[in-house]
């Protein structure tokens, strides 16, 4: 059977071209960065034309990017040290109710630290009012932190907006972007960020690769000690087929990604367009037009996602939910509650992220194949006939 | 690709895909209701007994797919139990039947037994009102 993918905010297939830029530096160009002898220095002068193409793509400087193992470790790096490298200002973070599990389980371990952390709502659309944050600024607040575009329900935040209300006000502003970069424009002057996420695995390139985006001047406690790696700034000796992965992929990213987006908002809209013409009681989540263009998450009245998700595997379709059915919680997406959704309408979710591979034909796949599951779970559901 | 690793075995995959005795029932003589929408599994059974034997049950689940397995296998291993071997139904049973259950799911399990418990409790209540009048 025939595998369709869409579960592309998950993680995406590393692009062959990407593949084929790591593999040298496995074997060949093995070199230590760090050595002064040629194997070393051929490998270092590599890597730092890997962060200039890194640099390139969010119209930053290279000497401002520090590479990680992945998003999450730049959202550590971020919280944590622009934390508590500013103790003595203060011990106020500003962070959403929406953000990805690697900013919010960082904010409520510094919660259990002394620092005091204020969680701002979205509205229905997932989005952040801007006045929120300036109005939950005090003298004592030191870092903000708001993502560029949400994971799951794809919202896009005004993050430019925040960001000149943050930079007034003097406080570090963070920007979980491991959605945005290389998948729609993002420069970190425009949106006015001090720190910003990226991860390599979102946009086709390797797991294990990621950068921090550090404007200069930004002062940042260092999570790893040891050696004088990244310019003493994240010790390590460096993930060099990772880095140099990451390199290719944002060099493909920003040639590609203007039509790209393009190409997958059409299919994202074709997809929630005729999905609420074929199943009834089913409902968008997220904002309609400030959306990512790959992105498409429905709540379906009456159904539970996982088995909505079983089901679609068993069609070979992935897709995710936000049903936390499968994790040891129970409880459902904090994104959808926070969205003002019902338990059961966060218990229905079904979340599409479409990517490179991804063709009409998949999106027609999907349309015809949806509605008889659904029909096929309602059936047995006791929440439909308590609602007749 | 080795298919060893799925989330769940083969006996809750084929409960999944083909439940067993799926369905509302007319004039049943008790009926479990039992979860809650925050954890996201509901269950409902319903269960018809004739002179203390269940003779048939049905069931309707909203869930993942470890409660809709979880309903159906213990729909079928009721049918023909006496009312008091029903009630000795565990939890721990209901998984094994299934060839076991993931440990973040065994709570589907639980929630199986608790259906079938509060349907049995249930008919007992109606014949104990039956009694009195």
């Amino acid at each position: 059977m025939r595998r369709i993918y869409l579960d592309h905010a998950a993680t995406t297939p590393t692009r062959p071209e990407v593949v084929e830029a790591m593999l040298p530096f496995f074997t060949n160009a093995f070199g230590n960065p760090s050595s002064i002898y040629s194997y070393g220095q051929e490998v270092k002068g590599a890597v730092e034309e890997a962060r200039t193409k890194v640099a390139e793509l969010i119209g930053a400087r290279s000497e401002e990017i520090i590479f990680t193992s992945g998003g999450t470790e730049a959202d550590n790096y971020a919280l944590k040290g622009g934390a508590y490298s500013n103790e003595r200002k203060g011990n106020h973070i500003i962070t959403t109710s929406i953000e990805h599990h690697a900013v919010l389980e960082v904010c409520k371990f510094l919660g259990r630290r002394g620092f005091k952390i204020t969680y701002l709502p979205v509205d229905e659309y997932g989005l952040v009012d801007p006045q929120d944050v300036r109005r939950a600024i005090t003298d004592k607040t030191t870092l903000i932190s708001v993502m560029h575009a949400n994971n799951e329900v794809g919202t896009i935040e005004p993050v430019a907006e925040i960001g000149k209300i943050a930079r007034e006000a003097e406080v570090y502003f963070h920007s979980d972007a491991v959605q945005t970069v290389g998948h729609i424009p993002v420069n970190v002057d425009e949106l006015k960020v001090d720190l910003l996420s990226i991860s390599g695995h979102k946009l086709y390139g390797p797991k294990g690769a990621g950068a921090l985006y550090v404007r200069k001047g930004t002062k940042l406690v260092s999570l790893m000690h040891g050696g004088e790696q990244e310019k003493r700034r994240r010790a390590g000796t460096e993930n060099v087929p990772a880095i140099m992965g990451l390199g290719k992929a944002v060099e493909l990213a920003g040639r590609e990604m203007a039509k790209e987006a393009e190409r997958l908002a059409y299919l994202r809209d074709k997809l929630i367009k005729s999905l609420g013409k074929k199943i009834d009681h089913i409902r968008l989540n997220g904002h309609p037009r400030r959306r990512l263009p790959n992105n498409v998450n429905v709540s379906v009245d009456f159904v539970e996602g996982e088995s909505m998700l079983l089901n679609l595997d068993l069609e070979g379709i992935c897709a995710s939910t936000g049903s936390a059915c499968s994790s040891s919680s129970l409880e459902p997406s904090h994104v959808l509650l926070a969205l003002g959704l019902s338990p059961e309408q966060a218990h229905g979710s079904l979340r599409f992220t479409l990517g490179r591979e991804n063709t009409e034909a998949d999106v027609e796949r999907v349309l015809e194949v949806l509605p008889v599951i659904v029909a096929r779970l309602r059936a047995m559901s006791p929440l439909l006939k308590t609602q007749k | 690709m080795p298919d060893v690793w799925s989330l769940y075995s083969k006996k809750v995959m084929e409960h999944f895909k083909n439940p067993r005795n799926v369905g509302e029932m007319e004039n049943p003589d008790g009926v479990g209701h039992v979860g809650n929408p925050v954890c996201g599994d509901i269950m409902e059974l319903y269960i018809k007994v004739k002179g203390s034997i269940i003779v048939d049950a049905k069931f309707k689940t909203f869930g993942c797919g470890a409660a809709i397995a979880t309903s159906s296998i213990v729909t079928e291993m009721v049918k023909g139990k006496r009312i008091e071997e029903a009630l000795k139904i565990s939890n721990k049973a209901v998984a094994e039947a299934l060839d076991g259950l993931p440990a973040a799911k065994m709570h589907c399990s639980v929630l199986a037994e608790e259906a079938l418990k509060s349907a049995i409790e249930d008919y007992l209540e109606h014949q104990k009102l039956k009694k009195q009048t």
